[in-house]
């Protein structure tokens, strides 16, 4: 059970792993992915994606500017336009 | 017949060449590796964003599709978005580049078509001001930073895109080198602005995609930004193609100074023992007349 999250500047490939959840902040309101999502894409607003690497544990926060999520049969992946840290 | 001084100093002048290009060369090696690797890490986000717009552009269609989609009904006036390096010292790289956009351009003009420069990167600018002085929009100054980054390819994106909103012209072809090898580097041509649909995009079958908002809205952020991605694309892959060219054209350059130095050492030689041995004949001629 877990979700394949990817995080893709376009300098390069920040993220590749398989977390529990990702909490992505849309421009339409903040949305949690969970595997076996719908297929589903939203532009992100500037924010914190919050990674959950297993189910209870403490998020990881990534600052990201810019850019859209895509959810599709192979997981999350978010291209964003900066990362911050 | 130059006199001995003379060779030597030309000697020592080829030798301190040959150092300059020795540095270049191995200056050039040494960022060919990181432009390369930053050319091959950027290729993830270009081949997601070109994934995703496939699978829009296939449904937003007709008479919605945004301008930068679909055009602006004619293509009457070309706009060439030419990518050089700004340093030279990389070989025939840049003169490559502006033929290929010269044939693009004489193309276009042959069509009936008004063609319109918009110069990145200054060594593009001297070639093509001589055969189109009047056609040049605008240049784009890279040589500022270290390495142009995403910043620059913004930058540039976005002043196009402002400028293909006002109606200043109606198609935008890119002109930028592809990095192969450090051997082969291919000027290309590809159509930046109406973004072309993606070829295949029809994915059907799928499961039904929710959008947040909606289609439209997400296509009309993403062209933007798949704009920005083809220029940045094209910065870096400029970047390894000038290091790649710089490094084959110095490694040629070391080369044949280091020719021009062993035949130039020969003559030395050579005159330096005429030389002697004309002394030597006058010493003993002058001997035996005693």
């Amino acid at each position: 059970m877990a979700l394949h999250f990817e995080l893709v500047t376009p300098a390069k490939l920040v993220r590749s792993e398989d977390v529990h959840m990702v909490v992505v902040p849309g421009t339409e309101g903040e949305f949690g992915v969970l595997e076996g999502h719908a297929p589903f894409m939203s532009t992100i607003r500037d924010g914190a994606v919050q990674v959950y690497k297993t189910e209870g544990a403490a998020p990881e926060t990534i600052e990201v500017r810019g850019g859209f999520a895509e959810v599709g049969e192979n997981g999350l992946t978010v291209l964003a336009e900066h990362v911050d840290g | 017949m130059a006199s001995l001084k003379e060779l030597k100093g030309r000697i020592n002048s080829v030798k301190s060449t040959q150092k300059i290009t020795k540095a270049k060369q191995m200056v050039a090696a040494a960022k060919l590796r990181r432009a390369q690797a930053a050319a091959e890490a950027a290729r993830p986000y270009a081949e997601r964003l070109s994934g995703v717009m496939a699978s829009l552009a296939g449904m937003v269609s007709g008479d919605s599709a945004p301008k930068l989609l679909a055009g602006t009904g004619s293509d009457k006036r070309h706009l060439l978005v030419v990518v050089n390096t700004d340093k030279g010292l990389c070989g025939g790289l840049n003169s490559n580049i502006v033929k290929a956009a010269k044939v693009k351009a004489r193309a276009l003009i042959a069509e009936g078509k008004d063609v319109k420069f918009y110069l990145v990167g200054k060594k593009g600018r001297a070639p093509i001001k001589r055969d189109f002085a009047n056609n040049i929009e605008k240049h784009f100054d890279t040589s500022t930073v270290r390495n142009p980054g995403f910043e620059e390819a913004e930058a540039i994106a976005d002043d196009l895109i402002e400028r293909f909103e006002k109606g200043e012209f109606d198609v935008a072809h890119l002109v930028y080198p592809i990095f192969q090898s450090a051997l082969a580097q291919d000027p290309t041509v590809d159509q930046l602005i109406p973004v072309p649909s993606p070829e295949g995009g029809a994915t059907g079958g799928d499961a039904v995609v929710e959008y947040e908002p909606g289609e439209e809205e997400i296509l009309e952020e993403l062209l933007p930004r798949y704009v920005k991605t083809q220029l940045f694309g094209a910065l870096l892959e400029r970047e390894a193609s000038e290091q790649g060219a710089s490094m084959t054209a110095m490694d040629n350059a070391t080369r044949n100074a280091g020719d021009l130095i062993n035949k130039l050492t020969i003559q030395y030689n050579r005159s330096r023992q005429a030389a002697i041995t004309t002394e030597l004949i006058e010493i003993i001629a002058g001997a035996e007349a005693l």
